[in-house]
């Protein structure tokens, strides 16, 4: 672990972060907007991770768990919205979804 | 060249080739087979920096659970118009990548400009301690017992919530 700088796993972190922003505005389905949103979640549990084991303090990874928890229950309740909103309008097109405009 | 060194570079490597292949697949289930691929290679970053739980628990939960119900959506929509869904308009492909850019340029700048590694000087001791599960058990059912008690009901309302969202229809 100490072979390796810190600095190292932060820029990838931080590369990770960015193809997932990237994902999100380019992408239209709305799955695999969900799944940008996962690597996204997954950058900053690498940089929580990073952090902790470079301190020697394990509340990061206590963290990490919190998030794996969150990011469960959110790729739940979202994929059920998603298959409502395919069963009203017959598609997964963001752009096609736009009920709360008027 | 050491050997964690050149663990990171070929982890780092697959991770940061199936972030950009997974956004730029036009097939949702190839997609989704890179990000799990990625999860896989942040497992082993994991391990490399001594946090066995979290690694454990990223693949299976991560790419065990979370992906499988990915999977499962995508096979029971349709994705015979998923190249319909792909975005062809060129300003903001371009947009995008700008935005993303631009956040990775202050992300990196705010790294390099704080330069974490000066001041932290890391003990390997104290590292592999904290990512045993002992220790995070011991946080998770002392210090954090409310937090964890909560993510216990979270979990809850949100498979409740799955069930009422995704009911056959729903008043």
């Amino acid at each position: 672990m100490s072979n390796v700088p810190m600095e190292y796993y932060l820029i990838l972190s931080a590369f990770m972060f960015c193809v997932g922003v990237a994902g999100v505005l380019i992408r239209r389905n709305a799955i695999v907007v969900f799944m940008c949103i996962e690597l996204m979640l997954n950058s900053a549990n690498l940089t929580l991770v990073t952090f902790s084991s470079y301190l020697g303090n394990s509340i990061g990874q206590v963290f990490v768990f919190f998030v794996m928890t969150v990011a469960a229950a959110e790729a739940a309740v979202g994929l059920a919205i998603i298959i409502a909103m395919f069963r009203n309008k017959m598609t997964v097109n963001i752009d096609e979804i736009n009920i709360f405009k008027w | 060249m050491n050997i964690q060194l050149i663990l990171f570079f070929i982890l780092a490597a697959i991770a940061a080739v199936t972030s950009v292949m997974m956004i730029t697949r036009k097939n949702a289930v190839l997609s989704a087979v890179f990000l799990v691929l990625n999860f896989f290679s942040l497992a082993g970053l994991y391990l490399l920096l001594n946090a066995q739980f979290i690694a454990v628990a990223q693949v299976i939960v991560y790419a065990g659970a979370i992906m499988v119900l990915f999977l499962f959506v995508l096979m029971l929509l349709n994705t015979d118009t998923e190249h319909k869904l792909f975005i062809d308009k060129k300003a903001i492909k371009f947009f995008a990548i700008l935005v993303s850019i631009f956040v990775f340029v202050q992300l990196a700048f705010l790294i390099f400009k704080s330069n974490p590694s000066r001041t932290l000087t890391p003990d390997e001791e104290a590292s592999i301690n904290a990512g045993t599960i002992q220790s995070i058990g011991h946080m998770l059912y002392t210090d954090y017992i409310i937090p964890f008690e909560v993510a216990g009901f979270l979990l809850l309302a949100a498979t409740i919530g799955a069930l009422v969202l995704a009911k056959k229809k729903f008043e």
